[in-house]
């Protein structure tokens, strides 16, 4: 140990008996702090288990014309409301991003350069993203609020 | 008096007092891991291997972790420490945000043992599945000649030191326990692209099972966790591609 004056040593002291970090609320494990390809990988996964029910949802309701043409339209008409609208806002962005980081697996996994470039292609992807719903929502919603 | 101390022109290494809390567990008292708190006196310079050596030297010989060489290259002592796999022998602690606690962990995936020691035995049992060894027929009179672009063609392959960082990074191989990992591709490309090896479509075939190449999901956390800076992610991609052509 290398000699310390009063002042270290009091400083050193003061700053043991300062509480330790809290120990409640601690986690069971740290979260793996990945990078932009482990956050784009959680994002296709959860954009594609939430398109996975969306498409559930909608074979069920399109082979209710098998029914009745009634029944589909009875259905169908209860879509149009402002919540479902706003959900077809997030339905969209799902399936965009999916689409675009799809895109950008596929290179990664088969184009020569896409491993050097994956993260580029990650926040082009996320750029891309932005631009298209920035062109879909506000017409989309006027649509939706102006009926 | 303090005065006097201070104005001593004495060279003085500055050390900071560094917080880790580190995940400890012992199976034969713990139901469930516990974080313990250490404060350790530490130099920029040391490494996170040194304040785990401090703390179990100086403070608490139960703690439990492995390392052999200490110097990066026999593949021991990977650990999460912030949240990402590293080298304990290679995390300086210039390099870490000392203003807050370092959380020191075992890596993720395999069962753990005691604090810091994993069971390793899946990790190499994948490893021994894709055939680490050269396979040729012929007997050369002498060594086997190969060029220098055909030995570049696997080099980076050849660095791994099987710490299993990568593999214990990789979110597929948390939640299935029965794909390969990167650490066994990366040890098969080694051999496939090896120009004096003849088993390539044989190592090829066992990675083309469902829980092979075909499970990487690119998250890149193995290229990123690599002590050795192995392209892993580069390697398992090289592999898909010579599946998909049906030759290397």
């Amino acid at each position: 140990m290398p000699e310390k004056s009063a002042e270290a040593l009091a400083d050193e002291f003061a700053r043991r008996r300062t509480p330790d970090i809290d120990p409640p609320g601690r986690p069971a494990g740290t979260l793996y702090r990945g990078h932009e390809g482990m956050w784009s990988w959680v994002l296709h996964r959860v954009t594609g288990v939430a398109i996975f029910f969306f498409l559930l949802v909608h074979v069920l309701d399109t082979a209710l014309v098998r029914v009745s043409p009634e029944a589909y339209n009875a259905v169908i008409g209860t879509y149009q409301t402002p919540i479902m609208g706003l959900g077809e806002v997030a339905l969209v962005a799902a399936i965009v991003f999916h689409a675009l980081n799809g895109l950008r697996i596929i290179l990664v996994d088969f184009w020569a350069g896409g491993t050097r470039h994956h993260k580029l292609m990650f926040w082009t992807v996320i750029v891309l993203w932005a631009l298209l719903m920035l062109g879909f929502t506000p017409r989309h919603l006027m649509n939706v609020f102006s009926h | 008096m303090a005065d006097h101390v201070a104005e001593a022109p004495v060279p003085t290494i500055e050390s900071f007092t560094v917080t880790l809390i580190i995940r400890r567990f012992d199976p034969e008292v713990d139901e469930e891991p516990r974080w313990v708190d250490y404060d350790v006196e530490m130099y920029a310079t040391d490494r996170i291997l040194d304040a785990l050596h401090k703390i179990k030297w100086e403070v608490d010989g139960s703690l439990t972790f492995r390392r052999s060489c200490a110097h990066g290259i026999c593949g021991s002592d990977a650990m999460r420490i912030n949240g990402r796999n590293r080298l304990a022998c290679k995390t300086l602690i210039k390099d870490l945000d000392i203003s807050q606690p370092i959380y020191v962990e075992a890596i993720k995936g395999l069962p753990l043992e005691k604090d810091l020691v994993v069971d390793m035995e899946p990790f190499f049992e994948s490893y021994r599945q894709i055939q680490p060894f050269l396979q040729a027929s012929s007997k050369p009179e002498k060594e086997r000649i190969q060029s220098v672009a055909e030995r570049e063609r696997f080099d980076d392959t050849t660095k791994c030191i099987l710490c299993a960082a990568c593999t214990s990074s990789c979110p597929v191989f948390w939640t299935d326990g029965q794909y390969f990992g990167p650490a066994a591709i990366v040890n098969a490309h080694r051999f496939i692209f090896d120009s004096r090896d003849e088993a390539a479509n044989v190592r090829l075939d066992i990675l083309n099972d469902k829980e092979g190449v075909w499970r990487c999901r690119t998250t890149f956390n193995c290229t990123e966790a690599c002590p050795r800076g192995i392209q892993v992610t580069q390697a398992i991609a090289e592999v898909k591609q010579a599946m998909i052509r049906g030759k290397v």
